[in-house]
């Protein structure tokens, strides 16, 4: 599978995540959101950001538990909890917002 | 949740060169991922997993030595390395990396995740575990 993004195509694999880590661009999360009808705003943008800034911490995606509480520490405590990522994502935090920032599946996510 | 068991995981081989101490982080982040309570043993070449300054660009491998950092975030904070297997390699706590954890319960102070250990408390330690598995 792939995706066009500013004219380039993109491998990814059957789910859909990028298949090289260094394909990705921004532009790359307004397609794939645009893919599942979804339009990013700066709410995506921060937990995006986020997964994308762990990564280069920690080379993994964090589980959604760690993502929630990491999210909680630095965004306040409003925006640290499921309620408020299964909205801004619903396919689950972890799937689809590690899937925009251009990350593997989480660890542990099935 | 309810069904939680005790975890130990053991790692004895070069981070390197096999594939056990990538496979045993894997597993390791699983199972803390799923609320159960994890120790982690670095023993025997186990010990190089958590060495500072890894690179690996001349080896073309991913140094997933960074990793080990984000264990205290998955609420894992008992690692124990073993005394004997330190010295023999001439090596020191200061040669590791510095893995901490904010204890919830004393007001998020950092603190050391590391614990080293002799081999008879390592007996011990691994006497009172539900499940134990060796990579």
């Amino acid at each position: 599978m792939s995706i066009e993004v500013n004219g380039k195509t993109l491998e990814t694999d059957e789910e859909g995540y990028l298949a090289n880590l260094n394909d990705w661009e921004p532009e790359v999360a307004n397609v794939m959101a645009a893919l599942e009808d979804t339009e990013l705003n700066e709410n995506h943008w921060e937990v995006i950001n986020f997964l994308r800034e762990y990564y280069e911490e920690y080379q993994i995606a964090p589980a959604v538990r760690v993502l929630t509480k990491a999210i909680g520490k630095k965004l306040g405590k409003e925006k640290g909890n499921s309620k408020y990522l299964y909205e801004l994502f619903p396919y689950g935090p972890g799937k689809q917002a590690c899937k925009y920032a251009g990350l593997p599946k989480p660890t542990g996510c099935v | 949740m309810s069904d939680t068991k005790k975890f130990l995981f053991v790692n004895r081989k070069a981070p390197y060169g096999t594939i056990y101490a990538w496979e045993s982080l894997e597993v390791i982040l699983i199972s803390a991922a799923f609320e159960q309570d994890v120790s982690l043993v670095f023993a025997d070449d186990g010990v190089f997993q958590i060495a500072k300054g890894q690179d690996t660009t001349e080896l073309g491998i991913k140094n997933f030595s960074p990793t080990y950092n984000a264990l205290g975030d998955y609420d894992i904070n008992k690692i124990y390395v073993e005394k004997e297997s330190l010295e023999a390699r001439g090596l020191t706590v200061d040669d590791l990396l510095k893995l901490t954890y904010e204890d919830e319960d004393d007001d998020w102070a950092e603190k050391d995740s590391i614990h080293v250990v002799s081999s008879a408390e390592l007996a011990e330690i691994m006497d009172q575990q539900d499940v134990v598995l060796s990579f």
